[in-house]
This record gives structure tokens, sequence and C-alpha cells, in this order.
């Protein structure tokens, strides 16, 4: 049997199933209660998380004060500022983005068969930061406003580029550890050539632009929770229909195609839903790191099944849990100073994919 | 009875080039029919076309009379399943999993299962006698086990045509004989089409109702394999130049040892096999006699051995034969007999027997 990070859970359930008849309805019910706990245990961390975060900052809050402003919209003038206008906004965007982030792992995953890939390690956030990074500096040298349209139009021109790249790799090597090389290497000649930019840009714009290409939630703004929620939950949903095919596709694209899924449009829309959701995210709060990856083998191992119906739900609620701990590292620990949120995701988040690297080895033919 | 899979004038290959052309293929239902032919000869290129995973360069596929382009793909994907040589390594799925993926062009767009899919998946693992694995992790099974739940996840899709690409690859010979056991009953069972191609000419010559031979220009011949799969046609078809094949026994035979024979067996009735097999291996040339024809060991003698003394089938051996045995005999530096008892028409090598004491 081979060895995985999961395999006490996962052995558990199948020697239960083993022991009766598969199919059989106390099987289908021990299945049913897993998801059921699952999706509870997600839901109450979110939950829990939620209010952990909107507790903590720089101006601390009594619980009390925070429920009063929260749904009573009463209160001293600046903590209702604070709240209302900088934690709540941050707060939701790191729910939201960092589901995306996670779907869009998802859905990559299942394009390469392989579970290492992820928006962040193939390189494509990097492409869409370099190509936002490009945009503002030239529009914002020209006194040209810019929407958040074009940043996310941007952001997924960038998206592309890389894929493209990525899909060229793909087409002519084999092994996915190869095509994840070449993916960092797309990656730090994208941030490389990034870093000139900033360094060659007014002094005003620097600042902002650093911490976001480090990738950060901070500085969010209700129009952008507005703007980013449309374009996710719209993402999501696709993603949902999607379940189906996916599901036909982790048997490989040959008995997918068997049974009736149309491989290329279905490649294709893989590829434009996992891009337009990384490039969202990418626009708002930079690139982030492993979440991608790490959250849907969490997701799945949880769940005990990597059945899509189930996973993408559970990959959205899992990556704003995973995000929002991750955001409230990355601003409390060393308060005032606020760590990158990148650096904390791969702190969490890097030992995940080596286990998942170690454990793949045995696989590889 | 009518085909139900019939290409017409089909030319297959890769990027717009034609690797093979002008071929004429039919499966009617309930029939068993493999594509035989050596590595890279272009049988799966031909699978694939017909599953319509590779383009067509030329000709038309039918199904069940239907033009196979004209059909939508969730149509075809309830007339024709497949079984494909490669590994799968599906993530966190159970056996009844993957069987219950056969359902595809059945369910709705959530791929909900219903009460019926639940019981097409049911029997399908009963077909292939895989209910006790139906909760395991697919990953966790041996190859011979995969194998026969990807088998069952074709029957699920309740195809007519079930299309199977080298599917006793990876296996040993128990669960070679198994599979094809499960697919022969399938045939009977359900009536169903079953096109394949296989690498063991063996397994060929038993379970195909008729066998296609491919060989990398075109499709050479076709029809039942025991007018077919002629030991000359396939040294031809194989090129095989070291060893040779022997339609009769089904299984192909390595090289002789050359030179003068140095070993005199004395053997029949299979009682030889063993020692010319154990001579061979150890590259020691020899004789082989006095062999009645129609003695199956007779074949076995004349693929390993330098020379080997035959007498006409039911016929006591002749005093001509005898001479000619013991001249060879003396050659020797030694002799093996294989036989304990001696009948009338054995008589001739009783007496070789004798010349070995002397």
């Amino acid at each position: 049997m081979k060895k995985c990070i999961f395999c006490g859970i996962l052995n558990s359930g199948k020697e239960a199933g083993n022991q009766r008849k598969a199919g059989d309805l106390t099987t289908g019910n021990q299945t049913l209660v897993r998801c059921i706990l699952s999706f509870g245990l997600l839901g109450a961390a979110l939950f829990l998380l939620f209010f952990w975060n909107i507790n903590s900052g720089s101006v601390s809050l009594s619980v009390r004060e925070v429920l009063r402003l929260l749904f009573l919209r009463q209160g001293d003038e600046t903590a209702y500022r604070i709240l209302w206008d900088i934690r709540l906004p941050r707060i939701l965007a790191a729910a939201v983005l960092g589901g995306a982030l996670s779907v869009s792992g998802f859905l990559l995953q299942t394009f390469f068969a392989n579970p290492i890939a992820g928006p962040y390690v193939l390189g494509i956030s990097s492409g869409a930061k370099l190509v936002v990074s490009l945009m503002l500096v030239f529009l914002l040298g020209r006194a040209i406003p810019v929407s958040w349209a074009m940043l996310i139009l941007g952001a997924f021109v960038g998206s592309m580029i890389s894929m493209g790249f990525v899909l060229f790799v793909s087409a002519r090597v084999r092994s996915m550890s190869i095509l994840v090389v070449c993916g960092v290497m797309i990656g730090y000649i994208c941030s490389a050539v990034t870093d000139f930019v900033i360094t060659f840009a007014d002094d005003e714009n620097i600042v902002n632009l650093h911490n976001w290409s480090m990738g950060s939630f901070s500085g969010i703004s209700w129009e952008n929770v507005k703007v980013m929620s449309a374009v996710v939950f719209a993402g999501l949903l696709l993603a949902f229909l999607l379940a189906k095919p996916i599901g036909a596709y982790q048997l490989g694209e040959t008995y997918a195609g068997s049974m009736g899924v149309n491989i290329r449009r279905f490649r294709a829309e893989l590829i434009l839903l996992s891009s337009v959701l990384s490039a969202c995210v990418t626009a708002f709060a930079g690139p982030i790191s492993f979440v991608g990856i790490a959250v849907p083998r969490l997701v799945k191992g949880l769940l005990g099944t990597a059945k899509p119906i189930l996973v993408i739900p559970g990959c959205f609620l899992g990556g704003a849990v995973f995000c929002l701990l991750c955001d409230l590292i990355a601003r409390t620990v060393f308060a005032p100073t606020e760590v990158s949120i990148s650096s904390v995701t791969a702190i969490f988040g890097a030992p995940v994919v080596i286990a998942m690297l170690v454990h793949r080895k045995g696989r590889e033919e | 009875m009518s085909e139900y899979l019939r290409t017409d004038q089909m030319s297959v290959g890769y990027r717009g080039r034609a690797l093979l052309s002008q071929i004429c293929l039919q499966v009617s239902r309930g029939q068993v029919v493999t594509l035989i032919g050596p590595n890279g000869s272009g049988k799966s290129t031909i699978l694939k076309s017909i599953i319509r995973q590779l383009e067509l360069i030329g000709g038309t596929v039918y199904l069940d009379g239907t033009d196979a382009k004209t059909l939508s793909a969730r149509q075809a994907a309830r007339r024709m399943s497949v079984v494909m040589t490669g590994r799968v390594w599906p993530e966190l799925m159970t056996c009844w999993d993957v069987v219950a993926a056969g359902r595809y062009p059945y369910t709705g767009r959530l791929g909900i299962l219903g009460q019926e899919d639940r019981e097409k998946v049911e029997e399908a693992l009963d077909m292939v006698g895989a209910r006790e694995l139906a909760g395991l992790d697919f990953d966790c099974l041996s190859d011979g086990q995969r194998q026969r739940i990807l088998l069952a996840r074709a029957i699920c899709q309740e195809p007519e045509l079930i299309v199977l690409d080298e599917p006793t690859s990876y296996l040993d010979i128990r669960y070679k004989l198994e599979l094809l056991t499960i697919l022969k009953r399938l045939v009977e069972k359900k009536q169903v089409a079953v096109l394949m191609s296989l690498h063991e000419l063996d397994l060929a010559l038993r379970i195909s109702d008729f066998v296609v031979c491919v060989n990398g220009k075109e499709v050479e011949r076709m029809g039942p394999p025991e007018e077919i799969l002629t030991s000359d046609y396939v040294k031809k078809l194989y090129g095989i130049t070291v060893g040779s094949y022997h339609a009769e026994l089904g299984f192909p035979e390595l090289e002789p040892a050359r030179g003068k024979p140095e070993v005199f067996v004395i053997g029949g009735n299979g009682t030889g096999i063993p020692v010319y097999r154990r001579l061979w291996r150890q590259g020691i040339p020899f004789a082989a006699g006095i062999l009645h024809q129609n003695d199956t060991e007779c074949l076995v003698a004349e693929a390993l051995a330098v020379q080997v003394i035959t007498e006409k089938p039911f016929w006591p051996i002749q005093e001509e034969t005898f001479c000619q045995a013991a001249a060879v005999l003396k050659e020797c530096r030694e002799v093996i007999c294989c036989i304990e008892e001696f009948g009338p028409m054995n008589e001739g090598n009783r007496r070789l027997a004798k010349l070995k004491g002397q």
C-alpha cells in the first residue's frame, strides 16, 4: 500500500468500506457524514477566523464594541472607520481571493493531471504581476487613471502569456517535475523584469507597487470587494458546472473523450477559468504562493474523496480559511510591521507541497 | 447477422499523414475481432481512430449503420466504450467510483447518479467478479484487478461495441485468462461487439472469431484465426528470423543450438520435452528420436533439436528408421532415455535404449 500524508484517514475509511458490502447504505452514509463534518468544520473555522481577524489589529477593540459596530453600526467614529473601511473589506477580500486561488489551483491540477500544478509554481501569477506592474507604471506615469477592469484584464493577459509558455513546455516534456522547474524559472524571469520596472518607476508609485508585488491584502476598498466578488463567484459557478467533466477527466484524456467529454473545449474552459480566477487574485492582492497547491490537497484529504462536485466548494471554503489564517498571522505576528502574505502562505503551504513531491516519486513512470 | 462496426476505406495516421490506408474492417455483435501485428505496426492507431481520439485521414467509420462523424460525443459514448493500455492514476477514487464514471453519458448536468445508475454499476462489478473490490482505493489494486475494474467501467457504459487496446499487457497469465474469460462471457451474454488488439498470438487464436493482421503498411490479411495464423505466415508477419512459431501449439520457440548433436534423447509422448528444454538452455546440440509424427512432442523437438528422427503416425518403427537413428546415436557422446515402458509400436525405441548400454 502506498504511503500518503493522509494515509491514516484514508485507510480507516477503506477498511470500513471493505468489511461491509460496498455501495451499501452504511458506506454511503459514512461518506456523507464525513462530508457534512468536513464542511461543518470548514464553516466553523471560517466563522471563528472572521471574528478573530476583525478583533485583532493595532487598535484593540473589545468583543462587545466589535459586535455593536458590526450589527448596530453604533460606536466610536474612529473605531467605526477602522472596522468598516479597513478590516472588513480586507477580511472579505482575503476570504474571496483565497477561495479563488485554490479553485484555480484545482482546475490547473485537473488540466495537467498532476497535483503539483498551481498558478504560483507554474509562473502564471508572476506573468500577471509583470503585465500589471508594466501597465501601472506606464499609465500612472502619464497620469491616466487605472480602472479595476483594466487591472484584471491586464493580469489575465499576463496569465495567458505565462500559460502559453507553460503549455509550450508541457507539449515537449513528459515529466511534471521538469514542467514545475520551468514554471518556477518563468516566475523568476517575470519577477526580475517586474523588479526592474519598479526600480525605474516614480518614487510615489514604488511604495504601493512594491507592497503589492510581494502579495498583500492591505488597502482593499469596498468597491474592490464588489468587483472581485462578482468575478470570483461567476468563475466559481462556472467551475462548479464543470464538475462532471472534471470527474471524467480524472481517468485521463482518452477515457474522458470516450465517455463523451469534448476534450478540446473542456481543456480550453479549464485554462480560461483558472486564469481568470488567478488573474483576479493577482490584480487585487499580488502573487500569493502555494495556496493553489496546498489547499486542494488538504481539502481532498479532509473529504477523503476527489469528487469535484465536493472538492470545488470545499476548495473555496478551505482557501478562504487558509488565507484568513495567513493574513491574521501576517498582520499580527510582527505588528505593527506587516509581513507579506506570500511569506506566511509559503511557510504553511511549501511543506505540504514537499510532502506531496516525496509521496509522488513512486508514481512517476 | 449485420455488422455493428464497419470501416469503409478508412485511412489512419497522425498529423494528416496516413500510416495505414484502405482499411475495411467489420465487427458484428457477439463477435470478437482481434488485431495482431508487430510492435508499431499501427494497431493502436487504428483503434484510436475508431474511438475518435484521432481524426480519420480518409474514409468512413460506420457505427450501427450511421456515419460516426455525425454522432455527438454523447451519442457515440452510448454506443462504444474503451479499455486502453496505459495505466491510469486517478486520485482518491474507489473502484466503485471508477466504474461509476462509465455512467457519464447517462447522467445529468452535474453527474449525480440515480438509482438505475447504481444498479448498473453493481451489475458491472458482478460481471467482472469484483464486487468485493468496490470500496477499495483504485491505487491500491494489482494490475490484474485494475484491468478488471476498467473493464467493468466499460461495461457500465452499456456499449454495443467495446474497443480494447492490448488489455492483457502487464498482466500475468492468470489475469490474462481471467480477463479474456470475462470478455467472452460478456460477448455471449450481452451480444456486444468486441474489437481489440492483442500481443499474445496464443490468446488471439483462442478467443477471436476473426483476426486482422496489420503489418505497418496495410491490413495484410483477415479471417478466422485457424486459417490466418499458420506457422509460415506468422513468421513472415512478425519478421521472425530467430526461432520459430508453431501454429499447432500456438507458441513461439527460440532457435535451436547449432553444431553436431552431442546428446541423443529417446523420447515420446511428451516425456522428452523437459529434457530438450534443459539441453537447449545449456546450449548443447542434441538429436531426438524416434518420434511418431503425430506426437506433439515432435513439434517441440523439431524446433529445438539439431536433428529429429521420426516415424509415420501409428506405424511400428521400421527397420530403416531404426538404423538411421542408431547411426546418429553412435555419434553422440551420451544417450538419455526418457521412456520407461515401450509399447508394441515403440519396439524400435526399446532396441535403441539397449544400444545405450553398449
